[in-house]
């Protein structure tokens, strides 16, 4: 099992005293080993090794720096806070709707986004507000969409599930699981069809690794060598089945079985940055590759479900203690001397505050205008027009 | 008192307020002693109907995703622990396989009940349904058959549920010969149809309210009893105008009853329909008959939908009986709106504006 370094064993071994029936998450823990310096700045740091199929995967070392492990810590405490936020929110019954929340997942987005830019397209299911985030997004539009806003990223018609940013080409936000995957190989198709250099990014979970249209995706990518980069983000439980019991195989990196594949420890952002730049320019120049991020969610599958019914209290605390992504790149750097412990939890509560006044900001915005009910149906309207006894409250409320 | 009974129709706080169906028991007992009842709610009937139907058919079985522990709204709560798992068992997240295995299954002497999540997950099975499902016998002379297949489904607005938690769906399915189409309206309802649809010997879709999981409760027949498919019933009487309506909207055709003879003196006879397909023509048209009106209304959007085939196949039966033209309250044309869809609702409002406008004509 894993590599354990240092200080880490004792995390971890205290961690298998708590392992339950849910033996097949992974609960390796960072074999982060901080090498000497070879400036000020910058750093190498070994990740746990990456798992091939059909293909040579890259170097356990990755390099980094002060600047970019400062900005994956804040952007992941960034999207952490709104994620807890928004939990609070649907509390409080001020968002409506269903609520998938992907805290404990943030060093996915953030790994991806420090390998990608914004010209790279991207499509998600609808665990998608740290995704939003890492694609440029701001706290402000999420919560407005949230709310049901026309400040919101999707003019507040969609919510939660359905956040877009069109611009930095975030094709969404996706409803239904699996249906975001055939579309992924299309936008891969147009980036080769333009020979513009980039590629498509498609997620989609564990559960959604066994519905048919993935397969119908990857046979089409593959023949076509498209640009696809197929990202399974494991969390190990397709609602609340656990993956095991959902799939014959659970090597997701494998599913793809002619198409080459990469298992990448999806709890750190080093790792995850390392796997996707090497898988950025392997499928510009093979077709198709499946990456495997192996991670985590803290909640349960949404805002309905405690998360606690099919899987133990201690196994997400152990996860979180062993594992957690924001605690993982804060270790490393205080141990490289980046920074001071005071100085990270003082810029954490000054997040937390920017996220609060975000979340004000987002209610002071309208409720999108009653015409906004017809209008996107078609480009051009059809003339639909409402008689005021169609409208009982002109006020709308979620 | 009048505006809390407006703001209590409204779509949106529906599902708050509990809605107490008043009313005996619907089942078809040949006894004459009343059967002794339990008051429950839908979720818990859905739930009874499936233990009868595990219990009495050795070749039964429950499948779909989640349903081990229980489901997403605990009507298979129980059913493991009572039958095992080589009967209830969870299926890995694929809707087209799901109801493809139930077909095969039940060709070969299954019943097989399947579960959809939610009915707006049903289209990647659509193809298995419509080709498969519908056609089994038909194309084989009779050979084959997959009657054993029961499809539930819970469909409907909820007042949050945006576009892919709400739809209705009953309007695609209608439209295949071959299949059945049920919706349960309540409780009472929904345990004698659920036994019916399992024990119809041709596959059967059964769309549940999800909305009345919890909040529909009345008194609930104990042990077995089926009501019969294809039958509608008529759920209150009236003379002036037919209001036919199924599953959750039945509730807000009653209410808008109610409030039309309080304020308008308009007396209007209710039609659950319950079956949609093949649906019961002659109870409607007696009653329009007899109204010389009628109104449909579901939430599924206006165009295309089950509405329609009511509204055509009664003005060809009734059309000299009619005084007006029928009419329909329906959802919009559009996707199920999130932030709007109290405003999209067909709510008790519009409906009572209809039937006044209908009694001008």
């Amino acid at each position: 099992m894993a590599l354990l370094r240092g200080g880490r064993e004792k995390v971890c071994q205290l961690f298998k005293s708590h392992t339950t029936r849910h033996s097949s998450v992974s609960h390796r823990c960072f074999s982060a080993e901080p090498a000497p310096k070879e400036s000020d700045d910058s750093i190498t740091v070994t990740v746990n090794p990456f798992k091939g199929h059909r293909l040579e995967p890259p170097s356990r070392d990755v390099q980094t720096n002060k600047k970019e492990l400062l900005d994956m810590f804040e952007t992941m405490v960034r999207m952490r806070r709104t994620e807890i936020a928004a939990d609070l929110l649907y509390k409080q019954k001020l968002a409506r709707g269903f609520l998938h929340l992907a805290d404990g997942q943030e060093a996915v987005p953030v790994g991806i986004e420090a390998a990608l830019d914004f010209k790279d397209s991207m499509i998600q299911s609808y665990r998608d507000h740290c995704t939003f985030l890492g694609r440029g997004g701001s706290v402000k539009e999420l919560f407005a969409e949230l709310l049901g806003r026309k400040d919101g990223c999707a003019r507040g018609l969609g919510g939660s599930m359905h956040m877009y940013k069109r611009e930095h080409n975030f094709f969404g936000g996706i409803g239904i699981v699996g249906e975001q995957c055939p579309l992924g190989a299309g936008l891969a198709f147009a980036h080769k069809y333009r020979s513009d250099g980039h590629v498509a990014m498609t997620l989609y979970g564990d559960g959604a690794a066994n519905q048919g249209q993935l397969y119908e995706a990857f046979n089409m990518a593959a023949i076509w060598e498209l640009p696809c980069i197929f990202v399974c983000e494991n969390n190990h439980y397709g609602m609340g089945t656990a993956e095991r019991r959902a799939s014959k195989s659970a090597a997701f990196y494998t599913r793809g079985d002619y198409v080459p594949g990469m298992w990448i420890d999806g709890m750190d952002s080093l790792a995850v940055k390392q796997g996707v730049a090497f898988a950025k320019q392997f499928v510009l120049k093979n077709g198709p590759i499946v990456l495997e991020m192996d991670t985590y969610r803290y909640h349960g599958h949404s805002i309905s479900d405690p998360g606690s019914t099919y899987r133990t209290r201690d196994e997400i605390s152990g996860i979180r203690r062993a594992r957690d992504p924001i605690d993982h790149i804060r270790t490393l750097l205080i141990e490289n001397n980046f920074a001071e412990g005071s100085d990270l939890k003082k810029r954490e509560k000054q997040i937390k505050r920017e996220v609060e006044a975000d979340i004000e900001a987002a209610k002071k915005s309208e409720f999108p205008p009653i015409e906004d009910l017809w209008n996107n149906i078609y480009k051009d309207g059809l003339g639909a027009k409402l008689r005021p006894i169609e409208i009982s409250k002109p006020k709308i409320q979620l | 008192m009048i505006s809390r009974c407006f703001r209590g129709i409204s779509a949106l706080s529906r599902h708050s307020c509990s809605l107490i169906l008043r009313g005996l028991s619907t089942a078809s007992a040949s006894t004459s002693e009343k059967p002794e009842t339990s008051r429950i709610n839908l979720c818990t009937a859905v739930n009874e109907a499936l233990a009868i139907a595990l219990e009495n058919n050795k070749r039964a079985l429950v499948f779909g995703e989640d349903v081990s522990f229980g489901g997403v709204f605990r009507c298979t709560a129980g059913l493991l622990q009572r039958f095992g798992k080589e009967r209830v068992f969870n299926t890995p997240l694929s809707e087209q396989g799901i109801v493809g295995f139930g077909i095969g299954a039940a060709s070969l002497g299954c019943t097989s009940i399947a579960e959809i999540q939610f009915a707006d997950y049903i289209y990647p099975a659509f193809d298995q349904i419509v080709n498969e499902a519908s056609k089994y016998r038909y194309r084989s002379g009779g050979e084959f058959n997959c009657g054993g297949l029961t499809i539930r489904a819970p469909y409907g607005a909820v007042g949050h549920g945006g576009h892919y938690h709400s739809q209705s769906p009953e309007g695609f399915f209608t439209h295949v010969p071959g299949i059945k189409v049920v919706m349960a309206g309540g409780p009472a309802d929904a345990k004698g149809l659920l036994l019916s649809a399992i024990q119809d010997p041709d596959p059967v879709i059964f769309f549940e309210p999800k909305m009345m999981y919890r909040t529909a409760v009345e008194e609930v027949p104990k042990g077995e009893y089926t009501i019969p498919l294809g039958k509608a019933k008529v759920k209150r009487k009236g003379t002036d105008i037919t209001l036919v309506g199924w599953g959750q909207q039945v509730a807000v055709l009653e209410k808008a009853a109610a409030l039309c003879l309080e304020h308008h003196d308009i007396s209007c006879e209710v039609i659950d329909l319950r079956t949609l397909l093949p649906w019961d023509v002659a109870a409607v048209e007696d009653s329009v008959n007899k109204t010389g009106r009628l109104l449909v209304s579901h939430e599924a959007p206006i165009t295309s939908g089950f509405g329609a085939e009511v509204t055509a196949t009664i003005t060809t039966r009734c059309f000299a009986r009619l005084e007006s033209p029928p009419a329909r309250i329906c959802g919009y044309d559009t996707p199920f709106p999130l932030v709007y869809e109290p405003i999209y609702m067909p709510t008790a409002r519009k409906i009572i504006d209809a039937v006044q406008h209908s009694l001008k004509y």
